[in-house]
């Protein structure tokens, strides 16, 4: 083990892919000399040479299609979408075309993609620099979702998404990348010291579908993915309860089993996501474990995510769910 | 307000040369064989191929003779399998089109008029070279050998539908020919082609890849995504427009302002050719000198293939309502199969007699292959592919929630 941020994590998994594997290629915008604007390919093409990490001109669209025609070609991509934000001209590719390729070719063909981007807020970032559009995705059978939320589990499961025959779509929450964030802007800590920052230098993988149980509780579920899972972590501690906390990992197929069987335990459960409300997976997850525990449920699930409205900059501090609007939750559960 | 004294209207609304009740309006084209100069394709560049770009790469004269530089010089048994490929397609669409007309098939598209493009284009490849088309290169699969039951099959959507009864009818998918699924989001073939030609020259391997849009579709993002990224990666590709005048109903002068397709990549610094889409031996001999300068690494040729949809967009389109019917009659390109027979008449290697054998043979093939294609289901009564298809090939594997819905229909 080696204490790893999560950008160096991130570079570790791709590192050893490009070593292992001569079909993995990268590119996308700046990933190539540069690195990456977040470093994330840094020294990767130094290492493995100007045709395995490339930068690719300023077109998601045009980067979706190649990484199309190169996975049916035998190549397996993996892509870098600066923010996911910008993800969105892709969209038509990744929905229409990289989700459907395997299913309306009868099986002939398929492509196995992994996009990562980084997502989330907490960088004042603004409307086109923060948002978490994993629900655009979640909807669409064909790709896997996967969110990291740590070092340790960045590489793991990158590597997993790599290796996956169907397309990932790979969110790396932004503001985690050199540091765990607990909802406190005056505060913020590096990954230095973190259990989570232990990460096996050599080859690491992590099973996608499968969600961990970060911590042990026995009155309230508390589910969150990627930067949330730190602010719930704070937001338990603030509201003095008994809670089991879970990091979904991966959204799409996401870990039903082990949902259900925390909130048949706890009988009560909150969702924490950064994303809008409405119809934010939050929604998906909170009508599956309705359907899946309704006779154990004690009172009735909480959302506490982002507002339905577009991300904004300055107040961004109001627009996150916090460890206290998440402490309120965890408390009003327990409410008779 | 002001008003644009030099123009009765605000904007520009590019209307075609004739709508239903009026006259058809084709220049005579002054273009001929002998025009352009044949340019080496190992040594030339994107400016060599200027006037290629402006002017009609030509091979058959109006007389049928095969001239000038860009000749192919195909021996006789290869324009005869040309014409019987192209007769094939015709009769292949004119039987199924009839199919569809009675309820057999739900919908259909034929490649009336624009039969010679993907076949001779694919006769000038190699068979490991990929094939990336829109949904009027079904003549490919032909050259590529693809039995014609699994075709028609395909098209019911019955049981050995080998894409499962997923898509529509001329969606057709065919790895073994190298032929990709088609899709019906227009243009998006484009840009992932270039990815598949980028993945050939990573590798190291002998591979073409050719792709085709038309010219309503070269609107799209991925069109300019695909010749930007062909433009600066150079991988060995053939980009094609297909500019057969009308998309759906939208006229090619309302597609763009400009009035030619093929010059759009002298930016992208890709050589450009436009062709006459009705000349088998023109698209034949520009596909092969395409081929030849992406196999020695020279990177992407960019082709406008100028014809005309002789037939509606669909079977769901009446061409009727917006364009005059017998616009197609007055096309200064004639009809490719005619001009290819035509000319094998004139050179002595094909007749009348031989011309209505092989017409019924194939005739007779394609009935053939209809009568065993519907003993797999018709559309009427199937069978269709099993229910539990619906819920196979998502995922590499089926994952939970999938198979709970498998399990609630039951099937």
């Amino acid at each position: 083990m080696v204490e790893m941020n999560m950008i160096q994590a991130l570079n570790s998994a791709l590192d050893i892919q490009l070593k292992n594997d001569d079909s993995v290629i990268i590119f996308g915008e700046d990933v190539g000399f540069f690195g990456g604007v977040f470093r994330v390919t840094d020294t990767l093409q130094q290492k493995y040479g100007k045709h395995r990490v490339f930068d690719s001109p300023l077109a998601e669209g045009g980067i979706a299609a190649t990484a199309f025609g190169m996975g049916i070609n035998g190549l397996r991509p993996v892509v870098e979408i600066q923010f996911a934000d910008y993800i969105f001209p892709a969209y038509d590719q990744i929905v229409n075309e990289i989700a459907k390729i395997r299913y309306r070719s009868g099986g002939e063909f398929s492509t196995p993609i992994t996009f990562r981007t980084p997502a989330g807020g907490g960088i004042k970032g603004g409307n086109h620099h923060s948002q978490s559009p994993e629900a655009q995705f979640t909807h669409t059978p064909g790709i896997k979702v996967v969110y990291c939320s740590t070092p340790n589990n960045a590489k793991g499961l990158l590597t997993a998404a790599i290796e996956s025959n169907d397309p990932v779509i790979f969110f790396e929450p932004k503001r985690c990348y050199r540091g765990p964030f607990y909802g406190d802007p005056h505060n913020v800590p590096t990954w230095k010291g973190h259990p989570k920052a232990e990460v096996p230098e050599d080859y690491y993988k992590i099973e996608l579908e499968k969600a961990e149980i970060v911590q042990e509780g026995t009155e309230c579920t508390v589910i969150a993915w990627g930067a949330m899972v730190h602010v719930a972590e704070e937001g338990i501690k603030e509201s003095g309860i008994s809670c089991e906390l879970i990091d979904l990992q991966t959204l799409l197929p996401f870990d039903k089993e082990t949902l259900v069987k925390s909130v048949n335990k706890t009988g009560r459960c909150v969702i924490v996501h950064e994303a809008p409300k409405t119809s934010g997976f939050g929604a998906e997850l909170s009508a599956s474990i309705q359907e899946n525990c309704f006779y154990s449920l004690e009172s009735p699930i909480i959302r506490v995510t982002g507002w339905d409205t577009p991300f904004p900059h300055s107040t961004e501090w109001d627009y996150l769910p916090n460890p206290e609007r998440i402490a309120t939750a965890i408390k009003k559960t327990q409410e008779e | 307000m002001s008003k644009n004294k030099n123009s009765e209207s605000p904007f520009r609304i590019g209307d075609p040369p004739a709508r239903p009740g009026e006259n058809p309006i084709f220049n005579k084209w002054s273009y001929q064989p002998e025009d352009l100069k044949k340019l080496d394709p190992l040594n030339s560049t994107t400016k060599d191929s200027e006037p290629h770009a402006f002017g009609l790469l030509r091979v058959l004269n109006d007389n049928f003779e095969a001239k000038g530089e860009w000749d192919p010089e195909l021996d006789a048994d290869t324009l005869r399998l040309g014409l019987e490929h192209m007769m094939r397609l015709r009769i292949f669409d004119d039987r199924m089109m009839k199919m569809q007309r009675t309820g057999k098939l739900s919908f259909y598209m034929r490649s009336l008029g624009e039969e010679a493009i993907a076949i001779a284009q694919t006769m000038a490849l190699e068979d490991q070279d990929w094939i990336f088309p829109s949904y009027r290169q079904p003549g490919a699969q032909f050259v590529r050998g693809r039995d014609m039951v699994s075709m028609i099959c395909h098209c019911i959507g019955n049981e050995l539908d080998n894409v499962k009864g997923r898509q529509m009818p001329v969606h057709y998918t065919y790895k073994e020919g190298r032929f990709i699924s088609i899709s019906s989001p227009v243009g998006t073939q484009f840009s992932q082609a270039v990815g598949v030609a980028m993945a050939s020259s990573y590798k190291g391997v002998d591979e073409v890849t050719i792709t085709w849009l038309g010219d309503g579709t070269s609107a799209q993002g991925d069109y300019h995504y695909g010749l930007n990224f062909a433009s600066a990666f150079k991988p060995p590709i053939i980009l094609n427009v297909v500019n057969n005048q009308w998309a759906i109903s939208t006229h090619k002068n309302l597609a763009t302002g400009g009035v030619n397709f093929a010059s759009r990549g002298l930016s992208y610094d890709i050589p450009c050719f436009r062709v006459d889409g009705n000349d088998f031996l023109a698209l034949y001999s520009i596909t092969k000198w395409a081929a030849t300068r992406a196999r020695a690494g020279l990177g992407p040729t960019h082709i406008e293939i100028y014809t005309y949809r002789a037939g509606a967009h669909s079977s769901s389109d009446d061409p009727s309502r917006y364009r005059p019917e017998n616009e197609a009659e007055h096309w200064p390109g004639g009809d490719p199969v005619e001009r290819l027979k035509m000319h094998l008449i004139k050179i002595g290697e094909w007749d009348e007699k031989r011309d209505s054998e092989l017409k019924e043979k194939i005739d007779s093939e394609v009935m053939s292959a209809y009568k065993e294609a519907v003993k797999y289901g018709d559309l009427a009564n199937g069978p269709f592919p099993p229910s539990s298809t619906i819920f196979t090939d998502v995922y590499e594997d089926v994952p939970w929630h999938i198979q709970e819905q498998r399990e609630e229909l039951g099937k």
